[in-house]
C-alpha cells in the first residue's frame, strides 16, 4: 500500500489549505418490504410494479411502520457504537415533485432513532475515529426519468417508500483516502449486520458530501457547500477534489463561500450551484400525524444487541490474537464479511498461514481476473482447506499446488482427486530421488566442478535439473537436503 | 310504503330479523324517498341500481345473525368506497373512483349493510355549513334555504329527511355534531382512536373521526357498534374492548356526576340555548345524577389552537392532490404551472385558504410561534379535561351556540362561519367522545342540540347519559316534507 495519507492540503501561493469533509450517507435498508407499507423492494422490476396505494399516496391511506426496517436502523446504530434513542418521531418534510407522491416525505428531523456515535478507519499511519452526529429512517422518493418519451416526464414508483438510512457523519474527514475508507467501513459494518446490501451500482449507497477549506491551522469551520446525491466513492474523490479547489480559488481571489447546494457533473467533472440558502425549500417539517412517536424500551434494544454478529473491529482483533495475523494481513480478511467467512471455514480445516497467504494472493488474483464476488468463487472453501492440507503434509510442493489450483479453478474441484488422476504427488522417498541426483551429478560433470570451486549460484541449476527429471514432482525440501550431502 | 322509511334503524333491523319487511322493500322505500328529495342535493352519487342488486341477493341468503342485516345507508362522501365514487365534495376528486373501501364502511359491510349513496359534505370536510362544497349547497330540511350545518351537511339532510336510515359523518371540529344539532338529530364524535381512518379522505389526521348520526340514541349506539373496530392499517387506531353499546344502553344515571363548565356560557348565546341548557340540568338531576361546576379554563384559545392545527394538517394532507397520479389535472406549460393550474382550478376558496393558513403556520420563523404554540395549548386544553374528570364523569353543554342559520348568511365572513364551532372543537383536540342529541327549538323553529362530554374511551357513559336525556326531553323534529311536491 502506498502511504498516500500524508495531510490533504491544497497550496497556492504557499498558503496551504486543510479540506474539511463530512457525508450523509444514503443507505437503503436491506428488507423485503418498505417503510411504510407491505409492498416488495425488489430492485429492477419492471416500472410501477412495486408500488402500493400507500407509495402511491391515494386519499385515505395511512402510513405503517414496518417493525424490520425499526430493527435494522437499531443495529445499524450499535454497529455504529451510537446511542439508541428510546423516543424518536417521523416528520413530514414538505415539498412538491412528480415523484413525491404524497407531496411530503415522511424522515426523522428533530428526534432520530439514533444518536451520536463513531466509526474506526485503519489508515496506513493508524486508526482515526470518525463521529457520527446520528442516523434517521426516512421514505425514498421514486424516480422521475426525463429521457424516454420526448415530451413527457415519466415517473416510477416502485423505489417510493423504501426504507432509507441517513447516516450522517461528523465533519470529520479530512483527505480523499479517508473518505474512501469511511465509506468502505460503514459498507463493511452494514453488510457484516444485513443492513444493508452497499451495492452502490443499485443505489442501495449514495451520499451527499459537505465540503469547506480553511487555512492550516485555522480553528473555525468555513462555510460549508453540499454536494447532492453522489452515488460512487471515485465520483465522491472527484467531486471533492474540484470543489475544494473552487472554494480555495474563490477566497484565493478574495472572495467568500456562499453556503449552497451543489451537483456534481459525472461528465465534465465539476459541481455546479443547484440552489443558494436563499432559495433553499422551506420543508415545514412537523411530527406526521399519521404515525405516533416511535418509543422503544431499553429491554427491546437489548434483545436486538445479543443478535449483533461480530463486526469487523472485534474480528480483526480476534484474527490478530488468535491466528497471529499481521494487521494489515487481518484487515484485508475481515472487511468484507464474506471473505471472513471463507477465510475462517479454511483456517479451521488447514493450516492458517497457509490458507491467509493463498486466499490474498492465488484466490484474490484469481477473483479479481473473473470479476466475481468470493461468493461465487469457483474453488470452495473446503477444496481449498483440501489443497493446503495436501501442501502442509506434503503430498504435494507449493508449486504444483499452484498447478493444481489452476485446474480447480477451470475444471475439476477436488484437490484430491486432481492429484491421484494425474500422478502429481510428490516424490519424497530418498532413495528414488538419490538415483536422479546421481544422474544428475554424473551428466554435468563440469558443473559440478565448478561449484565445488566456489560457484555456489550453481545450486539452483542442480535442483532444477532434479525437478525438471522428476516432471516437477521431487520434493524440494529433500532435494535440497540430498544434494547438499552429495557435492559437499 | 312511504310509512317504511319512518322507521327508525332498530325498528328496521327488528323488522327484518322478523322478516316483516324484507331489505328489498326497505332499499327502495328509502332510494325512491331519495329520488323524490333531489332538491334537497343531499347526494353527491347514488348507489341505487347495485343496491337493489344487494338487497336482492341479501333476501336470498338473509344473514340475520348481522348487526344491521340488509340495511340501506348511504354515507358521508368522505369515505373511499370500492369501486363507487368519492369526491370528498371536491373538483379535484370529481372523477375519482376508489378500488378500495375504507374500514368504516367495510365494517358497515360486512355487519349486512347496502351502501345507497355516498352524501354531499364540505370540501374535504372544510366547512360548517355545507356551502363550500364543489357539488353545492344542501338544503336542510327543516326549512327551506337552510343549510343543515357541515361539514357533513349532506349526512344530516338525508338523516333528518329520512332518505337513509342512519348515516355516518366525520367529525374533526364539531362536523358530525353541529349538523345534528341543525337538523334534530343524533350525532356521535367517538375517541380518536376508535374508529379507523383507513380509507377516509384525510382532513386534519391527528382531529379526524368517523362517527354515526341516528335518528336516536339507541340508533346511534348500534350504529357505533357496527363501526368501531381496532385496525392494524391505521396506525393511530387504539385496541381497546369495544363495548357492547345498544346491549348495555341504560338510561339508569343515578349518582352520575355532570360536570356544567362555566366558560362555555359565552356573550351573546341565545337565551334559549341556555334555557335548553338548563332544561338539561334539571332532567339529570330529576334522574338522580350530580350536577357539579366545574371550569375548563382554556376554553378560549381552543378555537385559536384549532384553527392552527386543522390547517397546518390539512395543508400537507392535500398537497397529494396535485395532478399527478388521479383526480382533476389541468394542462400547464411545465410541471409547477402544471401544479399551480390544477390545484388553483381543482380547490374551492375555503380549501385554498385554509391550505394557506396551514403553510404559513408552519413556515420556518413562524413554526414556533403558532403551530408549537397551538400543540401547547391543545395540550392544555386536554389538561383540562382531565382535571375535571377527577370530578365528574361527564360534561354538559351545548352543541352549538346558535341554530342554523339561512345559505349564504355566512359565507363571506370566515370568522363567523368558524365560531359555529366554538363548543365542538375543544373535543376534537382533546380526543375525547362527544355526543349532540336533539333537545328544543329557538323561536324560529329551528333544532338546537345538547352536548355530552365524556371521558377517552367512555362512550357507553355518553350514550347512557344521552338515552336518559332523550326520554325525558320529549323533542319532536317537525318536518313537513316542503322539499317534495
Amino acid at each position: 500500500m502506498s502511504k498516500n495519507n500524508e495531510e490533504y492540503l491544497i497550496k497556492r501561493n504557499n498558503i496551504e489549505y486543510e479540506v474539511i469533509i463530512g457525508l450523509e450517507v444514503h443507505a437503503q435498508v436491506l428488507s423485503k418490504s418498505k417503510l411504510f407499507s407491505t409492498s416488495p423492494t425488489k430492485f429492477g422490476s419492471e416500472p410501477n410494479t412495486q408500488v402500493s396505494l400507500v407509495d402511491a399516496a391515494f386519499p385515505g391511506m395511512l402510513p405503517v411502520i414496518n417493525e424490520f426496517c425499526i430493527k435494522q436502523a437499531i443495529k445499524t446504530g450499535i454497529g455504529l457504537n451510537a446511542k439508541i434513542n428510546n423516543r424518536s418521531i417521523f416528520d413530514r418534510k414538505n415539498y412538491f415533485y412528480a415523484d413525491l407522491p404524497q407531496g411530503y416525505q415522511i424522515s426523522q428531523y428533530k428526534n432520530p432513532i439514533v444518536g451520536e456515535g463513531s466509526v474506526t478507519l485503519d489508515m496506513p499511519d493508524g486508526e482515526k475515529k470518525i463521529g457520527i452526529e446520528r442516523l434517521h429512517l426516512e421514505q425514498d422518493a421514486g424516480k422521475s426519468i426525463h429521457d424516454i418519451d420526448p415530451k413527457n416526464t415519466l415517473v416510477d414508483l416502485n423505489r417510493s417508500g423504501v426504507a432509507l438510512m441517513e447516516i450522517v457523519s461528523k465533519p470529520d474527514l479530512r483527505s480523499l483516502d479517508e473518505v474512501n475508507a469511511y465509506i468502505k467501513k460503514l459498507r463493511s459494518i452494514m453488510r457484516y449486520l444485513g443492513t444493508c446490501d452497499g451495492n452502490m451500482q443499485e443505489g442501495s449507497l449514495r451520499a451527499d458530501v459537505n465540503v469547506s477549506v480553511r487555512k492550516k491551522g485555522a480553528s473555525e469551520l468555513g462555510t460549508r457547500c453540499e454536494i447532492k446525491n453522489v452515488n460512487s466513492i471515485k465520483f465522491m474523490q472527484m467531486a471533492i477534489n474540484y470543489e475544494a479547489n473552487r472554494q480555495v480559488d474563490i477566497l484565493e481571489d478574495g472572495g467568500s463561500i456562499d453556503q449552497e447546494t451543489r451537483l456534481f457533473d459525472t461528465k465534465k467533472n465539476e459541481t455546479r450551484s443547484m440552489r443558494t440558502k436563499e432559495d433553499a425549500h422551506d420543508y415545514r417539517y412537523f411530527p406526521d400525524p399519521d404515525l405516533l412517536p416511535l418509543e422503544l424500551n431499553d429491554e427491546y434494544i437489548d434483545d436486538i444487541k445479543k443478535d449483533i454478529p461480530e463486526l469487523p473491529d472485534e474480528k480483526k482483533k480476534r484474527f490478530i490474537e488468535k491466528f497471529k495475523l499481521s494487521p494489515y494481513e487481518a484487515n484485508i480478511l475481515v472487511s468484507d464479511i464474506e471473505t471472513s467467512k471463507y477465510f475462517e471455514e479454511v483456517s479451521k480445516k488447514s493450516d492458517v498461514k497457509l490458507a491467509t497467504n493463498w486466499i490474498t494472493g492465488e484466490l484474490f488474483a484469481l477473483l479479481n481476473d473473473k470479476s466475481i464476488e468470493i461468493t461465487e468463487s469457483p474453488i470452495s472453501s473446503e477444496n481449498l482447506a483440501k489443497l493446503i492440507n495436501l501442501i502442509k503434509d506434503g503430498t504435494i510442493s507449493g508449486k504444483i499446488a499452484k498447478t493444481v489450483f489452476e485446474i480447480m479453478a477451470n475444471k475439476e474441484k477436488d484437490p484430491v482427486k486432481i492429484v491421484e488422476e494425474r500422478g502429481l504427488k510428490q516424490q519424497s522417498d530418498p532413495k528414488e530421488l538419490e538415483m536422479i541426483i546421481d544422474k544428475v551429478i554424473s551428466d554435468n560433470p563440469k558443473n559440478v566442478e565448478a561449484y565445488k570451486s566456489g560457484k555456489d549460484k550453481l545450486f539452483g541449476f542442480f535442483v532444477g535439473q532434479v525437478m525438471k527429471q522428476s516432471s516437477g514432482k521431487a520434493n524440494p525440501q529433500l532435494v535440497n537436503e540430498i544434494l547438499k550431502k552429495k557435492l559437499n | 310504503m312511504s310509512e317504511i322509511t319512518n322507521f327508525k334503524l332498530c325498528d328496521l333491523v327488528d323488522k327484518i330479523k322478523k322478516k316483516e319487511l324484507s331489505s328489498k322493500e326497505i332499499t327502495e322505500a328509502f332510494i325512491n324517498r331519495s329520488k323524490q328529495s333531489t332538491k334537497l342535493n343531499s347526494y353527491i352519487s347514488d348507489n341505487f341500481d347495485d343496491a337493489i342488486n344487494s338487497a336482492e341477493e341479501f333476501d336470498s341468503k338473509p344473514d340475520l345473525n348481522k348487526k344491521i342485516p340488509g340495511i340501506p345507508i348511504a354515507v358521508k362522501d368522505l369515505f373511499c368506497t370500492k369501486n363507487l365514487r368519492t369526491t370528498a365534495g371536491s373538483k379535484i376528486l370529481e372523477n375519482f373512483i376508489p378500488t378500495y373501501e375504507s374500514t368504516v364502511t367495510q365494517n358497515i359491510l360486512n355487519n349486512g349493510g347496502i351502501i345507497i349513496g355516498k352524501l354531499n359534505c364540505d370540501e374535504f370536510a372544510m366547512g360548517s355549513s355545507n356551502e363550500t362544497s364543489y357539488y353545492g349547497n344542501v338544503q336542510n330540511p327543516i326549512s327551506e334555504n337552510l343549510v343543515p350545518g357541515g361539514s357533513s351537511g349532506g349526512s344530516a339532510s338525508a338523516l333528518a329527511a329520512k332518505l337513509t336510515p342512519a348515516t355516518i359523518g366525520t367529525d374533526t371540529g364539531g362536523s358530525i355534531r353541529q349538523p345534528a344539532s341543525f337538523t334534530g338529530t343524533v350525532g356521535l364524535k367517538p375517541t380518536y382512536g376508535s374508529c379507523s381512518r383507513y380509507g377516509i379522505v384525510a382532513f386534519a389526521s391527528s382531529l379526524d373521526q368517523a362517527g354515526p348520526m341516528t335518528h336516536d340514541v339507541k340508533d346511534c349506539a348500534l350504529l357505533l357498534e357496527v363501526m368501531s373496530s381496532y385496525d392494524d392499517k391505521d396506525s393511530t387506531s387504539v385496541d381497546f374492548v369495544r363495548g357492547n353499546y345498544l346491549k348495555d344502553l341504560t338510561d339508569n344515571i343515578k349518582g352520575k356526576k355532570i360536570g356544567i363548565p362555566k366558560e362555555y356560557r359565552v356573550d351573546g348565546m341565545p337565551k334559549e340555548i341556555e334555557k335548553l341548557w338548563e332544561k338539561g340540568i334539571k332532567i339529570i338531576k330529576d334522574n338522580g345524577g350530580d350536577v357539579i361546576n366545574i371550569s375548563l379554563p382554556n376554553t378560549k384559545y381552543a378555537l385559536p389552537a384549532y384553527y392552527i392545527v386543522a390547517p397546518a394538517e390539512a395543508s400537507s394532507n392535500l398537497a397529494r392532490y396535485d395532478g399527478v397520479k388521479y383526480g382533476f389535472r389541468s394542462k400547464g406549460e411545465n410541471l409547477i404551472d402544471m401544479y399551480e393550474k390544477t390545484r388553483s382550478e381543482g380547490f374551492g376558496d375555503e380549501v385554498k385558504r385554509r391550505i394557506m393558513i396551514g403553510t404559513y403556520v408552519l413556515s420556518s420563523g413562524y413554526y414556533d410561534a403558532y403551530y408549537l404554540k397551538a400543540q401547547k395549548v391543545r395540550r392544555l386544553i386536554k389538561n383540562d379535561f382531565d382535571e375535571a374528570y377527577t370530578k365528574v364523569d361527564a360534561i354538559l353543554t351545548p352543541s352549538t351556540p346558535s341554530s342554523a342559520f339561512k345559505i349564504g348568511e355566512k359565507l363571506n365572513d370566515p370568522v363567523s362561519m368558524y365560531l359555529n364551532d366554538i363548543f365542538t372543537v375543544p373535543i376534537n383536540l382533546a380526543g375525547l367522545p362527544a355526543i349532540s342529541i336533539p333537545a328544543g327549538h329557538d323561536k324560529k323553529g329551528f333544532p338546537l342540540g345538547l352536548q355530552i362530554i365524556g371521558k377517552a374511551f367512555d362512550e357507553q357513559n355518553i350514550l347512557n347519559i344521552a338515552y336518559s336525556i332523550e326520554k325525558n326531553i320529549e323533542y319532536i323534529n317537525n318536518i313537513d316534507d316542503w322539499w317534495i311536491k
